[in-house]
């Protein structure tokens, strides 16, 4: 198979890509920063998981002399590329800088390797009018990646970063030189496709802002999902499950603002049969909720990791609601870092530092939020001891 | 003036001689009158024989079969036999030719150009008798969202509400009215809805005294005679639909003859006995899209917003803005029928000629409803064709929500499809009001069919649902990357948003 463009699929590119995968996260929740020897650790250990098709790092907290701005990760074919891109910003927002996003062309990628380059930018205010300053921009991140040739915006978020590419995870850490970014918070994935066009793009984690996903799983319900977040104008151009849950998440913690919980009972809803056996309010919010997230439930095995800094920053685990993918949880001795990952040795390759470890519930979150340390363990049933109230 | 052409009979009445008895059980289970005794024998008139099967079924000695014509008219290809019974037909009557149940002719299926996917290796199956597998559905507008805030330890659901039907699984019963159908044939409908818990139209046939029990699982339909439209009616019942059209006769209105209405559909319907209930082509409350708007209003004022009132229209041309009027108009779901819908009487030649395949009406609307960020306010109801659990799961696929049926029903209450509902003479006890035939029909034994078809049929999607890896119906509602399409014709692939096998 021979593709021109190497950062994504040509347009018109109709064939899904599945995947199965390796996942790890972890926070400081105090926001101590610490370079990313320990989250390479984590990842490179489940070699059993990846076939070197890919692999990939989210990093928050990066820029903190321009928090303030969105920094568009790109990849790119070539400098044209760059330039078309540079040239569309530039008619929408105010570039307020840009420059190469650091490699170590030593690293052992395989060539092709796309130019990468990122741009920090802020809205134009004129050209904004009434439109939220994220929905403006993702107009724009949404015409970048449909339609601009051989451009594809890796990460959007502000003070964040997505790193991603072709290889092992081994290689692609050293490719962008993560051990030697600092950060607070990190997520990572290694990639074991099974249908393996291999563009840049393709690979984990997928972001929209400050939201970034690395994702194990093959969604079935793809298609519903797909058809769904259209709806509300996401295009999916890249072909992969993962993809669409980014939207989906986005649609429902961003756009109708759920709290993550519920954002997560939406998405692994519990059986009719089970809602069925509660009582009054608790009946009705799950009702309420199956009825109207019909299409945004995602079937199918998976676990993820979501990373979240547009509001709070914040980590969430979730796993299918049957728990066909695995997911494990930990924390430190000192209750400050927070673990996620597909398998334990991950985080037993940490050493002393680790304390409790446990299995979240099928369908349950993990929520740990800078600050607050862990939120939600996903070892009871959501809902359980809420208040809950209900305006119509 | 008739002028009768002598037309050689389409089939053939075989009596074996040495097996009857003369018992004449035949003659009287024969509703068409193509049997008799003479005195020494049963003698056949296989002019008046529509194959119904029914004496050769009731013949205790199994001495009869029913056999094709033997028409040796010389082969023609543009003038086959059916054109040739046809010209004969009408040069003999000067009449439009009336038939019963849906479209005849062979044109392709496009649900036989459709395969359904299955999970293998990157994906486990699910075991539906070990693992849970959902096929409750609800019918209805749905919010755009739901607005949850949190306050110290609480959450704070606001929520619009809208009346839903919710269905144990995405099957209902489409209209048939009682009149169409006899009082037990309509029971057994009505009380097989209730046990599976999902829900029959009543046709536009008004709801008889004794079916108000079974409000909870009827869909009470409002269509252009306004037949038995009364408070009781509307309100009670699970929904309402106004029907504009209906498959088998798209631009048609409804026709129920004389001959089928006695005293309990008089009353029923509201009208005098005898007489012919004729419901004109179109509402004459309803020659545009703000018409049907104000009787959507009017409705919903009349439940007093209780139930989910919908629209169901024949599936044709331009279903796809049509279909966009009706939601943005107020209707709570769209129901689309099918060219092949079934009919109780209508003209052969709209029932063979007219409308399209609910497949291709079904993808374009759902496609139409999703461009307008409006397929959330209704549900889509699909019908006209669908023949076993494979449609229903394709159907859904293809992005409907539920589907509603009408042919399959009869044929499990024991119809067999000899078309001739429209004669009031139906051997089986379903389509007909006399009262010697409706004695035939047994509705405990009807309603245990219904349910174990619909037992059966559920059991079947979630087989499926699980081999694809879907444990919820709602996963599965316009998720066509689980569909590839193999026929012959790319275009349909295309707008069905399908794609072809191997790709």
């Amino acid at each position: 198979m021979y593709f021109k463009s190497i950062v994504k699929p040509p347009k018109g590119y109709n064939s899904r890509v599945f995947d199965s995968c390796g996942i790890a996260a972890y926070m400081n929740a105090d926001g101590r920063m610490e370079s990313g020897e320990k989250i390479v650790k984590m990842i490179t250990t489940m070699l059993d998981r990846e076939n070197g098709l890919g692999a990939g790092f989210a990093l928050y907290g990066i820029f903190p002399d321009r928090k303030d701005f969105f920094c568009f990760q790109m990849l790119l074919d070539n400098a044209d590329a760059r330039d078309r891109v540079s040239a569309y910003l530039s008619k929408y927002c105010k570039i307020i800088d840009e420059e190469p996003i650091r490699i170590n062309p030593k690293a052992n990628v395989k060539p092709p390797h796309p130019l990468l380059w990122r741009f920090f930018l802020s809205p134009l205010e004129g050209k904004k009018q009434e439109l939220d300053e994220y929905e403006y921009m993702m107009k724009i991140i949404m015409f970048i990646n449909a339609e601009i040739e051989g451009a594809f915006c890796m990460s959007s978020g502000k003070n964040m970063g997505v790193f991603k590419g072709n290889g092992w995870s081994r290689d692609v850490a050293q490719f962008y030189c993560i051990e030697e970014i600092k950060s607070y918070f990190f997520m990572a994935h290694s990639r074991f496709p099974t249908n393996t066009p291999g563009w840049w793009g393709g690979a984990h984690p997928f972001n929209i802002f400050g939201l970034s996903i690395v994702h194990n799983g093959e969604i079935t319900s793809y298609g519903s999902n797909k058809r769904f977040v259209e709806m509300f104008g996401y295009r999916c151009t890249l072909m992969t499950d993962s993809e669409v849950v980014t939207y989906i998440m986005d649609l429902l913690t961003r756009k109708h603002q759920l709290p993550l919980q519920v954002a997560c009972m939406a998405a692994a809803p519990l059986y009719h049969h089970v809602i069925e056996t509660f009582e009054g309010e608790r009946r009705e919010f799950w009702r309420a909720i199956r009825e109207t997230y019909r299409p945004a439930m995602i079937n199918g095995p998976f676990s993820i990791c979501v990373g979240f800094n547009d509001k709070t920053p914040t980590l969430m685990g979730l796993t299918d609601r049957k728990k066909l993918r695995p997911l494990i949880a930990a924390r430190s001795k000192n209750n400050k870092t927070f673990y996620l990952s597909s398998e334990e040795c991950a985080i037993r390759i940490l050493g002393e530092e680790i304390g409790e470890v446990w299995a979240p519930l099928a369908g349950n979150p993990v929520i740990i939020e800078k600050q607050k340390g862990l939120v939600w363990k996903g070892e009871k049933n959501p809902l359980e001891d809420r208040k809950l109230e209900i305006v119509v | 003036m008739e002028v009768k052409h002598k037309i050689a009979p389409r089939f053939k009445i075989k009596i074996d001689r040495e097996l009857c008895r003369h018992c004449k059980r035949c003659t009287v289970n024969c509703s068409f009158g193509a049997l008799i005794y003479n005195g020494s024998q049963i003698v056949a008139d296989p002019a008046l024989c529509v194959a119904c099967q029914r004496c050769a079924i009731m013949c205790p000695q199994d001495a009869i079969s029913i056999l094709p014509g033997e028409i040796n008219y010389a082969p023609h290809p543009t003038f086959n036999d059916r054109q040739r019974r046809i010209i004969f037909e009408q040069s003999s009557t000067g009449g439009v030719l009336l038939t019963g149940m849906g479209n005849d002719l062979e044109y392709m299926s496009i649900f036989d150009d459709l395969l359904l996917d299955a999970c293998q290796v990157t994906n486990p199956s699910i075991d539906p008798l070990r693992e849970p597998v959902e096929t409750k559905t609800y019918i209805g507008r749905k919010p755009d969202k739901i607005s949850v805030t949190e306050e110290n330890n609480r959450f704070v659901l606001k929520k619009e509400t809208y009346p839903h039907v919710v269905l144990s699984t995405p099957i209902t019963v489409g209209h048939m009215s009682l009149g169409s159908l006899s009082y037990p044939a309509m029971l057994a409908i009505l009380r097989a809805c209730k046990e599976m818990e999902i829900m029959a139209g009543t046709g536009e046939g008004g709801l008889h005294p004794d079916f108000y029990q079974y409000g909870k699982y009827i869909n009470s339909e409002v269509a252009s005679g306004r037949f038995g439209v009364e408070p009781k009616y509307l309100k009670n019942v699970a929904a309402l639909e106004i029907k504009i059209g209906q498959g088998a006769k798209p631009g048609h209105g409804g026709h129920l003859p004389g001959e089928k209405v006695d005293k309990l559909i008089a009353e029923t319907r509201m009208i005098p006995v005898g007489t012919d209930a004729l419901s004109p082509y179109p509402h004459h409350d309803i020659y545009s899209i703000e018409d049907l708007q104000q009787l959507i209003g009017a409705l919903k004022e009349a439940s007093r917003y209780k139930v989910p009132v919908g629209v169901k229209i024949a599936a044709v041309h331009n279903s796809a803005p049509i279909a966009s009027g009706i939601v943005r108009a107020g209707a709570d779901f769209v129901t689309l029928d099918g060219f092949r819908g079934g009919t109780g009487a209508s003209p052969r030649v709209i029932r063979d000629h007219a409308g399209i395949p609910v497949e291709m009406a079904v993808a374009s609307v759902d496609q139409r409803l999703r461009e307008e960020g409006i397929r959330n306010q209704a549900s889509i109801f699909a019908g006209g064709g669908i023949r076993y659990s494979a449609d229903i799961l394709k159907i859904i696929a293809l992005g409907a929500d539920a589907v509603m049926l009408g042919q399959s029903v009869m044929i499990a209450m024991g119809c067999r499809v000899c078309q001739q509902c429209h004669r009031g003479l139906c051997p089986w006890g379903i389509a007909t009001q006399e009262p010697q035939l409706v004695s035939r029909m047994d509705a405990d034994v009807a309603t245990q069919r219904l349910v174990n078809l619909f037992t059966a049929w559920t059991e079947e999607i979630k087989e499926i649902l699980g081999a694809m890896g879907i444990d919820s119906i709602e996963s599965l509602v316009g998720n066509r990357d689980r569909l590839r399409y193999i026929g012959s014709n790319p275009h349909i692939a295309e707008i069905l948003d399908v794609k072809h096998v191997g790709e």
